[in-house]
């Protein structure tokens, strides 16, 4: 079996959920034997941390090389494109702008040729118009590749996974992440909004990470239930060394953390009220923000308008070994997503032992049972769900033994198997 | 000789109504809930199933004889929310074929935790027997037939009571069968009905279940079962929820129907006959001696306290809760007294349970809450009030005022 796979990013490059998930998949099919030929995009600005890197193609391609040994049938190929999965067409612009900015600066400092560094391909001003320049690149890789099945991963790679199919005949399989509904509320783009919706008319199958999802697919672009299936994410089992710290040495306050970006879907401002009203009953706790995003500065301006601004802290984006500290240094962990298509992050806070409250509205509370759930809205109630967790051990014994436990039973083999079962159907059916 | 002894179990707890770290009122019961219920298990079961055992009661010209356990809970509610049942009741009592056993008032486990509430709950509920159906109980049954050695000497202490009532475990009775009477090891006249669980579930839980090899069940296979035991023992102790009527099976299984011809069939072997509990501890002498060392339940695969205290939240929430005992009492304040009573049912503990959680189970089925947690989290907040109560408010001492604010303090800090 082997997959012509269109993602977004791949470690050490993540920024979101949607590079987790595609490791973790993309893994798990190595180990069951499916041979992949993963397609990202490569122009990495690192937006998101405070040093930023220009890697050059080049550059990126020997880290991910390093990793394409580590898979016995995995294969990387990089498009020039600075298309990142979480950006607005206003963002997107402002990132190019940057972009090119950079690479001509290094052109001149280093003699370089600017030629050599975009690999041929001049990128579009306008996202839409990169999105369909990716597209016909991806076409052409496509079309020397030798594959079964084509699989896209979220909106940005649908047209270039529509091309590759119809060019080379292969069914194509669309794996549903988040929809613009998800991310934007009621205030769709349109243009977003039809390239999911041509998507997944285009596809033989679509995949959805969650029955919540899936209805959304249904209900709102007019595809037929028999289409859709649903396949839950996974988690890897990553929990580093044991180091001192995982001693049990107490520390005088209790620490209850989001994880996340700090973008409306996420629900950072309900965290927030629900930390007011902790704060009222319980001092001795702090509130952690981890995560970056479009929302942070009206985070930061929020905390300190309630007056919790001292109660607040916020860390910027974390990766790798911080996300595990962060998570060992926390009692809690709270999840209040307005609309969450699956959520990884909570499985991953078990994983380190700490107790979750989850919105409902997410996709992850259809798998676990060993959770407190809240309505995203409901702030008094997460209030009143943080203080038991805090006040009471039991309670938060119990939910993180079998929090973790059920989080184990999580995994990423479990999904995969379900992909490789999906491919041979339809590929019966062709 | 088959003597069937029949005993149902009457019991709606007092749901508590979401109770959040916010809330300041001291009135914890969701009585919209507890009424709503009461009245549809009135009109399902309660209501048919009594006005059917009057039939046949009268239909057999006392022969068929029944014994009920009803608790303090239930009747609180019924008075407010269903009194036709009550008057129901007392026409069966007055049948003279129906016999009232004793029980903790509240439904508790006390007897796990205060031997004095404990003895104080039966005697209120005692009380209340003889005050709505004129009979003092001989027989006593614990809270889910919570059962072990010490319970049976400390029954036998209070001196009033015949027998005790508890499950036929496997692991208790080894080769023995639960159709004769026992002796409770370390007494010497309370004599010990096991239920014969096998037949017993086979009415309560297994009768509607269309995948069993023996469905449909009628009346004239079980006494043929039941006939069976003549020669082979002496009792055959049907031990099971009122609620089997109508409730757990419902009526179009054909459950009322069965329990319709079920005496007619009995009887028509003439070994057989119905006796009430008291009827058959009076007639059997004790065969043997029944050792129950650890505590045993009629609960779950498990038949263990496993349901109410196999998690570290309800231990924790149990024992906060019998600890304000003292406290309370001493307080003096009979409302305060009724709700720390309220809050000890055994259901509010249940709820808390994790056991088969992930699968989804009959715990979840009656379980008012979307999970165990949010089933502890609101008990605690109530339990949290609950304290408040019983600590009056300090009033701030103005001398200490004083000298904090002259400054005489060495800058150790009072806590007010």
């Amino acid at each position: 079996m082997r997959v012509f796979m269109l993602g977004w990013e791949f470690p050490p490059f993540i920024t979101g959920g949607l590079g987790t998930a595609c490791y973790g998949l993309t893994k798990a099919l190595d180990k069951l034997g499916v041979k992949v030929t993963f397609v990202l995009p490569s122009v990495v600005t690192d937006q998101n941390t405070t040093h930023v890197k220009l890697l050059s193609p080049e550059g990126i391609k020997d880290i991910l090389k390093t990793q394409s040994r580590l898979f016995s049938n995995i294969k990387f190929h990089t498009i020039d494109s600075p298309l990142s999965p979480y950006d607005s067409a206003e963002v997107y612009k402002q990132r190019i702008e940057w972009a090119l900015a950079q690479k001509q600066h290094v052109s001149i400092t280093k003699g370089l040729n600017l030629e050599q560094l975009t690999c041929g391909g001049h990128y579009s001003g306008d996202m839409y118009t990169e999105v369909h320049r990716y597209a016909a690149v991806a076409a052409e890789l496509g079309l020397n590749e030798d594959f079964d099945i084509v699989h896209a991963h979220d909106w940005m790679t649908y047209p270039a996974g529509i091309a590759v199919s119809a060019l080379t005949g292969k069914p194509l399989v669309v794996h549903v992440h988040s929809t613009e509904f998800d991310r934007s509320g009621e205030n769709v783009n349109q243009m977003i909004y039809d390239i999911e919706r041509s998507g997944f008319h285009a596809a033989d199958v679509i995949i959805a990470v969650s029955h919540m999802t899936r209805n959304i697919i249904i209900s709102r672009y007019g595809v037929p239930a028999e289409k859709v299936e649903v396949v839950y994410n996974g988690v890897e089992r990553d929990n580093g060394e044991w180091t001192l710290a995982d001693s049990g040495i107490k520390k005088d306050e209790k620490i209850v953390l989001f994880l996340g970006r700090i973008t409306m879907q996420k629900g950072p401002e309900y965290f927030l009220q629900a930390a007011k009203k902790v704060l009222e009953v319980m001092d001795d706790v702090k509130f952690v923000m981890a995560g970056s995003g479009d929302m942070m500065h009206r985070m930061i301006e929020m905390a300190a308008g309630l007056g919790i601004g001292q109660k607040v802290l916020f860390t910027g984006f974390l990766r790798g070994e911080q996300v595990r500290q962060i998570f060992r240094m926390a009692d809690l962990y709270v999840m209040p997503s307005v609309s969450e298509p699956f959520g990884i992050a909570p499985l991953e806070a078990l994983g380190h032992d700490v107790p979750v409250i989850i919105s409902k509205q997410s996709g992850v509370s259809e798998v676990l049972t060993h959770a407190l759930k809240v309505d995203f809205w409901d702030t008094d109630e997460i209030a009143n769900k943080i203080i038991a967790v805090l006040r009471y051990p039991p309670l938060n014994i119990t939910l993180r033994d079998y929090g973790n436990y059920e989080a184990r039973r999580l995994r990423w083999e479990d999904s995969a198997n379900k992909c490789a079962k999906i491919y041979e159907q339809m590929l019966v059916s062709v | 000789m088959a003597s069937l002894v029949f005993y149902f179990q009457v019991h709606q707890p007092e749901r508590l109504r979401h109770y959040t770290v916010f809330d300041k009122s001291s009135h914890y019961f969701d009585d919209h809930k507890n009424s709503a219920i009461c009245k549809k298990v009135t009109n399902k079961c309660y209501l048919p199933a009594n006005r059917l055992m009057l039939v046949l009661i009268r239909r057999h010209e006392g022969r068929f004889k029944i014994a009920y356990s009803i608790t303090g809970t239930l009747l609180e509610q019924l008075e407010r929310y269903s009194p036709e049942v009550l008057s129901t009741f007392h026409a069966l009592a007055e049948t003279g074929c129906v016999e009232f056993l004793a029980e903790t008032y509240y439904h508790s486990l006390s007897f796990l935790y205060s031997r004095q509430e404990f003895a104080e709950q039966i005697y209120k509920h005692s009380e209340m027997m003889q005050r709505l159906f004129g009979q003092k109980p001989k027989i006593f049954r614990n809270t889910e037939l919570i059962y072990n050695n010490d319970l049976a000497n400390f029954i036998e202490s209070l001196g009033h009571f015949d027998a005790i009532l508890c499950e036929g475990a496997d692991r208790i009775l080894g080769y023995r069968s639960p159709n004769y009477v026992y002796r409770p090891r370390g007494c010497s006249k309370l004599k010990l009905l096991l239920k014969n669980y096998a037949l017993s579930d086979d009415i309560a839980f297994r009768f509607s279940n269309r995948g069993w090899t023996e469905w449909p069940l009628t009346a004239g296979k079980f006494s043929q079962w039941v006939n069976r035991v003549n020669g082979n023992g002496y009792v055959v102790n049907l031990f099971m929820d009122y609620e089997t009527f109508g409730e757990h099976q419902w009526e179009d299984t054909g459950i009322f129907e069965f329990m319709r011809h079920l005496p007619e069939e009995i009887l028509r072997h003439p070994d057989n006959n119905f006796k009430t509990p008291s009827e058959a501890a009076a007639c059997y002498e004790a065969v043997d001696t029944i050792d129950v060392p650890h505590l045993i339940s009629w609960a779950d695969m498990e038949r263990d306290l496993s349901a109410w205290l196999g998690n570290a939240m309800q231990s924790n929430a149990i024992h906060e809760l019998y600890r304000l005992e003292r406290q309370i009492k001493a307080l003096g304040d009979s409302t305060l007294v009724q709700d720390w009573r309220r809050l000890q049912t055994s259901d509010h503990f249940y709820y808390m349970c994790t056991k088969y959680f992930s699968d989804g189970d009959v715990h979840k089925y009656f379980n008012p809450y979307d999970s165990p947690y949010d089933s502890y989290i609101n008990f605690m907040n109530v339990l949290d009030n609950m304290k408040k109560r019983c600590t009056p408010p300090k009033i701030a001492g103005t001398q200490k005022q004083d000298k904090a604010f002259s400054g005489e303090q060495s800058g150790a800090y009072l806590p007010g």
